[in-house]
C-alpha cells in the first residue's frame, strides 16, 4: 500500500512504485481533470501540484509520491472565486478543452513565481503545454486578466 | 405513456421548407419516394409518461427539457450553439434545459453537405447549381447521412433548429389556450414559461402532457434576427464552467460499473493483419487479467489502463508487411509517376484555351509537395464497450454515429441497429473521429469479454501510428503572365484520396473522383482567361482521410503559393492584384478587408515581409494576410489578419476562438510537421516528433467575420487553407526564398 494526500483526502493505493502519478489519479482514484495527452511530457495536459509546485503528473511515479500532498484542479483553494479559472471563463479560452486542466494548473503555478508576467515570460513558462486547439491568443489574454484580478485582490 | 404527436418528420420538414426559403425540403414527392425511417422521430420510441417530442431535436417531459445536439461536439463548440439556437426560438435559458447528443438516425441527416458534394463552385448561385444541390440534398436525405464535418453545422442547422424551437413554442402556446381559454394571439413566452395576460405563468414543462394531445403547430416561425436575445451576440459557451472547472467528461474520463481497462498494439502496416506474437513477458505483468488476439493485433486487458498499455508494449508481434510502400522514398515516387491519363481523376474545370494561353507571354513552372501529416488530437483515442448477447453498446466520441454502428457491427457479426451509441464530448479531432480503428478493435475486445463492460485507450504512440493521414500530394503547375496579366494557370496535382478512402471504410465506397481533390484547386475566383484544374489519383499509397480542411489544406497552399509566383512574375502588387483579379464581388471585399486591417501599404523592407493568401473552402471565402520578420533565430511569425464572410456569424466569440484556432492549426503544421514511412510505420509516434504550434510561436491574430453571403457558412475549417500560403508568401515578400513544400522548417528556421 503507498499512502498520499490528494486534495487533502488522505489515499491508500495498491499499485506498483513505477506507476505514474497520472495514472493512479485517474484510474485509481477516479480523478478526472489531470489528462492523459502524451505520456512523455511533452503536452502539459496531466499538470498538478505536488507539494504546492507544479508537475507533469505523467512523469511522477507514485513511489516518489508516497506521504506528499497532490493537489488537482478539483482541490484547489477557492475554486469557484478563483481569479485563474474565472478569467479563463470570462475569456472563454476551452474549445475542446482537454488541454485546459492542465494550462490552468502551469498558469497559476506561473502566477506564483511571476505575478505580472510579459508575453515573453507567458511563452517561456507555457510552451510546455500543447493546445491542439489552438486557444493561445486566449492563454495569454486569461493570464494578463488573471494577474490583475489577483492584484485587485491583495 | 405518453405519445408522439400524429406529426411525420416529413410533414415538419415540409413545414420548415415552407418558412425556411431557399432550403428545398418538399420539393421531393410523395412519401413512399422517402426511406421510411427517414422521417420518424427518433424521440418517440424513448419518450416516457406525459411528455413530448414535437421534432428530433426537442424532448419535454413533466420535469425537464432536453434539448439535443445532432451534431458532435469536438471542441468547435457546437454542443453549445446547436441547443442555443433552438432555446433562442423557444424562449429558454442556459440553465432551463439539458443538452443530449443525438443517436444515429437518418433523421438527423445532414443537409448541410448539399452544396459541398454539388458539383458547383460555392460562389456559383445559378438556377444549374441550386437545382444540383436540390438533387444532392435529396440524396442526403435518402441515405439518412448523419455525420459532423465539413464545417456543415450551421449550413445544416441554423434554419431547421430554428424552425424546431418555432414549432415547439408555438405548439405550447396553443396547449396553454386549450387550458386557459385565452387566444393564442394573446399569449406570450419568457424564460421557459407561457405568459397570460394576466401575468400567469405555465412553465413548460407542465404543458408536456396537454402538448403531446394537440396537433402541433407547423407554420410556425423563426424570428428575424433582428429580435434575438443570445444569438449573434457576444455569449458564453455553455461548456466553458463544466471545462474550466474540471468537471466535464470527455469519452476518456467515463467509467462504468466492473469495467476491465484494454489497451492495444495493432499492426503499424495499416490495414494489415497480426501473423504471429509472444505475450510470455506480458502474462506476468502486473494487472495484467487477459491476453487477446485481435484481427489486425493484439490487447491487454488488466486492471487498469496503464498496467493495460505498458503490457501490451512488451508483446513482440509479427506482422504482415505494408500494402503500401514500406519506405516514404517510394510513396513519393508514385506520386510523381502519377501525373498520366491513367491516374485521371477529373478535369474540373476549363475556361479559355489553356494551351495557346500558356504559349502567350513569360512562361512560369513549378513543382509544390505536401506530406502526409496527423491529426492527433489530445485526447486520445478511445472507448467503452460492452456486449451481451443483444448486441454491443459503445460509449464513444464520434462524428458519424451510423457509421459507429456500422463498423462495430460488422466487425462482429452483428446488424448495426443492435448496436447502440452513445456519442460523448471529444477533446478535439480534426478528423480523426471520423475514422473507426477505436472502433472496430473495441468491437472484437468486447466480444471476447463478452458481459464486461471494456475502457479501451490507445497509448499516444499506438494513436500515433494508426493515424490515418492528411493527403499526401504534389501540385505540377504552369502559368504565364504578359502585359502585367495572368493570361494562364494550368493547375495539376497527384494525390491519394482523402474523401474516397473515408466513404469507404465507412462502408459506402465511392467510384466518382474524389470531390475533394478540387477543394482549393477548381474554385479560383480570379479572372484568369485560361484556367485548368485536374486531379490525378496517385495508386497503391498509404491510407489516407479527411484532416481539418481536407483537400483545400494541400491545394490552398499549391493554388494561392502558385498565384502569388504569377503575380510576382507580372510585377504586380499581391494585395493588390487579387483584389483587382477577384471576379465575385463579395469575395472581393473579403480580401478589400483585410487589406484594410492590416493597412496594407506594399513592401515593408528591413527584413520584414508580408503574405497574403485567399481561399474559399465550404463556401467560406477567407483572407488572410501574415507577416513575418528574418531574424538572426529564423523567421518569427509577428502578426496575422483574417476576414472571413459566413454570411451570419451566430456565437460572435466561439468564431473568433475558432478562426483563431485555425490560423494556428494551418501555421503549425505547415512549419513543422510530417509523417514519414520506414519499414511500412509512420516514424513520428509524440509531439516531440510532430509538434505543431506552441505558445511561444504563437502570433497575434486579427479576426473579422463578414456577412454578405447569401447562405450560413461554417467556419471551423476555413481558416485553415490560407494560413500556410500567406505564411510561404511573406517568407518570399522577407527573403526572398520561395517555399514550395511543406514543412517549411525542412528549408528555413524559425524562431
Amino acid at each position: 500500500m503507498i499512502e498520499l494526500t490528494v486534495n487533502g483526502i488522505k489515499r491508500q493505493v495498491d499499485v506498483v512504485p513505477e506507476m505514474p502519478l497520472l495514472w493512479v489519479l485517474r484510474d485509481e482514484l477516479g480523478i478526472t481533470s489531470p489528462k492523459y495527452g502524451c505520456g512523455v511530457a511533452q503536452c502539459g495536459a496531466c499538470t498538478v501540484q505536488i507539494d504546492g509546485m507544479a508537475v507533469r503528473s505523467c512523469q511522477s511515479h507514485i513511489g516518489e509520491v508516497a506521504g506528499k500532498s497532490v493537489v488537482t484542479l478539483e482541490g484547489l483553494d477557492k475554486k469557484e472565486q478563483h481569479p485563474v479559472l474565472q478569467a479563463w471563463i470570462e475569456h472563454q479560452v476551452p474549445q475542446c478543452g482537454y488541454c485546459q486542466t492542465g494550462q490552468i494548473m502551469q498558469a497559476i503555478s506561473l502566477l506564483d513565481l511571476i505575478s505580472n508576467p510579459t508575453d515573453d515570460e507567458i511563452n517561456q513558462v507555457m510552451s510546455g503545454n500543447l493546445c491542439r486547439c489552438g486557444t493561445y491568443p486566449r492563454i495569454r489574454a486569461a493570464i494578463h486578466a488573471a494577474a490583475a484580478k489577483k492584484m485587485a485582490e491583495k | 405513456m405518453g405519445h408522439m404527436q400524429s406529426l411525420s418528420r416529413r410533414a415538419f420538414v415540409i413545414g420548415s421548407a415552407a418558412v425556411a426559403g431557399g432550403i428545398a425540403f418538399g420539393a421531393y414527392g410523395s412519401a413512399e419516394a422517402a426511406a421510411p425511417s427517414a422521417d420518424d422521430n427518433p424521440l418517440a420510441a424513448g419518450l416516457g409518461p406525459n411528455s413530448v417530442t414535437f421534432n428530433p431535436w426537442v424532448e419535454i417531459s413533466p420535469d425537464k427539457i432536453t434539448l439535443i445536439a445532432q451534431h458532435a461536439d469536438i471542441g468547435q463548440g457546437v454542443g453549445s450553439v446547436q441547443p442555443i439556437m433552438i432555446a433562442e426560438e423557444m424562449d429558454l435559458d442556459p440553465g432551463q434545459f439539458g443538452i443530449r447528443f443525438a443517436g444515429p438516425s437518418p433523421a438527423y441527416f445532414n443537409t448541410g453537405f448539399a452544396d459541398e458534394f454539388a458539383p458547383f463552385v460555392a460562389a456559383d448561385q445559378s438556377p444549374a447549381a441550386e437545382e444540383a444541390r436540390a438533387k444532392t440534398l435529396e440524396w442526403l436525405r435518402q441515405a439518412g447521412l448523419q455525420m459532423t464535418g465539413g464545417s456543415s453545422t450551421l449550413p445544416d442547422t441554423y434554419d431547421k433548429l430554428r424552425v424546431a424551437g418555432a414549432v415547439a413554442r408555438e405548439t405550447l402556446k396553443a396547449a396553454a389556450a386549450k387550458r386557459s381559454g385565452v387566444a393564442v394571439a394573446d399569449l406570450r413566452t419568457q424564460s421557459g414559461h407561457v405568459i397570460l395576460p394576466n401575468g400567469t405563468k405555465i412553465a413548460y414543462v407542465a404543458l408536456a402532457a396537454e402538448a403531446s394531445k394537440i396537433p402541433p403547430v407547423l407554420d410556425a416561425q423563426p424570428r428575424d434576427p433582428s429580435k434575438w436575445r443570445m444569438l449573434g451576440k457576444p455569449m458564453m459557451r455553455l461548456d466553458v464552467r463544466s471545462k474550466v472547472m474540471g468537471e466535464l467528461k470527455f469519452g476518456i474520463d467515463q467509467r462504468t460499473e466492473g469495467m476491465m481497462y484494454a489497451s492495444v498494439k495493432l499492426n503499424p502496416n495499416k490495414g494489415q493483419p497480426l501473423k504471429s506474437y509472444d505475450a510470455g513477458k506480458a502474462r506476468s505483468m502486473p494487472g495484467v487479467k487477459k491476453i487477446l488476439e485481435i484481427k489486425n493485433g493484439v490487447a491487454v486487458i488488466a486492471t487498469n489502463s496503464w498496467y493495460a498499455m505498458k503490457a501490451v508494449e512488451a508483446i513482440a508481434c509479427e506482422w504482415a508487411p505494408s500494402a503500401y510502400p514500406a519506405e516514404q522514398a517510394d510513396h513519393w515516387k508514385v506520386l510523381e509517376s502519377s501525373f498520366k491519363p491513367e491516374f485521371l481523376g477529373k478535369e474540373w474545370r476549363k475556361i479559355g484555351d489553356i494551351e495557346a494561353g500558356l504559349k502567350t507571354g513569360k512562361l512560369v513552372e513549378a513543382e509544390y509537395r505536401a506530406p502526409y501529416v496527423a491529426h492527433q488530437p489530445l485526447e486520445p483515442l478511445n472507448g467503452i464497450g460492452l456486449v451481451t448477447d443483444k448486441g454491443m453498446e459503445i460509449w464513444v466520441g464520434h462524428q458519424s454515429p451510423r457509421f459507429v454502428q456500422y463498423v462495430a457491427a460488422t466487425a462482429i457479426g452483428l446488424k448495426p441497429e443492435q448496436v447502440t451509441f452513445h456519442n460523448q464530448w471529444s477533446g478535439g479531432s480534426f478528423g480523426h473521429r471520423l475514422e473507426y480503428e477505436n472502433v472496430r478493435v473495441l468491437a472484437e475486445i468486447a466480444n471476447q469479454m463478452k458481459g464486461t463492460p471494456i475502457k479501451l485507450v490507445f497509448s499516444r504512440e499506438e494513436d500515433f501510428l494508426q493515424d490515418i493521414p492528411r493527403q499526401i500530394a504534389i501540385a505540377r503547375h504552369r502559368g504565364s503572365v504578359d502585359k502585367s496579366k495572368i493570361v494562364a494557370a494550368d493547375l495539376q496535382l497527384a494525390s491519394t484520396t482523402p474523401l474516397k478512402g473515408l466513404l469507404e471504410r465507412s462502408g459506402t465506397p465511392s467510384k466518382d473522383p474524389d470531390g475533394q481533390l478540387a477543394a482549393g484547386l477548381w474554385n479560383v475566383y480570379y479572372d484568369i482567361p485560361n484556367f485548368r484544374a485536374t486531379s490525378y489519383e496517385a495508386q497503391g499509397l498509404s491510407p489516407s482521410t479527411t484532416w481539418r480542411s481536407v483537400g483545400a489544406s494541400t491545394s490552398g497552399f499549391f493554388t494561392e503559393s502558385f498565384i502569388d509566383e504569377l503575380i510576382h512574375a507580372a510585377g504586380l502588387d499581391p494585395m493588390k492584384a487579387r483584389i483587382a483579379m477577384c471576379t465575385v464581388p463579395h469575395y472581393r471585399k473579403v480580401l478589400e478587408t483585410v487589406a484594410e486591417m492590416s493597412d496594407w501599404k506594399g513592401p515593408l523592407g528591413n527584413g520584414r515581409g508580408r503574405g497574403v493568401a485567399f481561399v474559399e473552402s465550404f463556401g467560406t471565402p477567407t483572407a488572410e494576410v501574415v507577416e513575418v520578420t528574418a531574424t538572426d533565430r529564423g523567421i518569427r511569425i509577428d502578426k496575422v489578419w483574417v476576414a472571413a464572410d459566413v454570411g451570419k456569424v451566430v456565437d460572435p466569440v466561439n468564431f473568433e476562438n475558432q478562426v483563431q484556432g485555425g490560423v494556428v492549426w494551418g501555421l503549425g503544421h505547415a512549419i513543422n510537421c510530417e509523417l514519414t514511412y520506414a519499414k511500412g510505420a509512420v516514424q513520428q509516434t509524440n509531439y516531440n516528433h510532430h509538434e505543431a504550434m506552441r505558445i511561444y510561436q504563437c502570433p497575434v491574430i486579427e479576426v473579422r467575420g463578414l456577412e454578405n453571403d447569401p447562405k450560413v457558412r461554417g467556419v471551423g475549417e476555413p481558416p485553415v487553407p490560407p494560413a500556410a500560403p500567406a505564411l510561404a508568401n511573406a517568407i518570399f515578400a522577407a527573403t526572398g526564398k520561395r517555399i514550395r513544400e511543406m514543412p517549411f522548417n525542412k528549408f528555413i528556421d524559425f524562431v
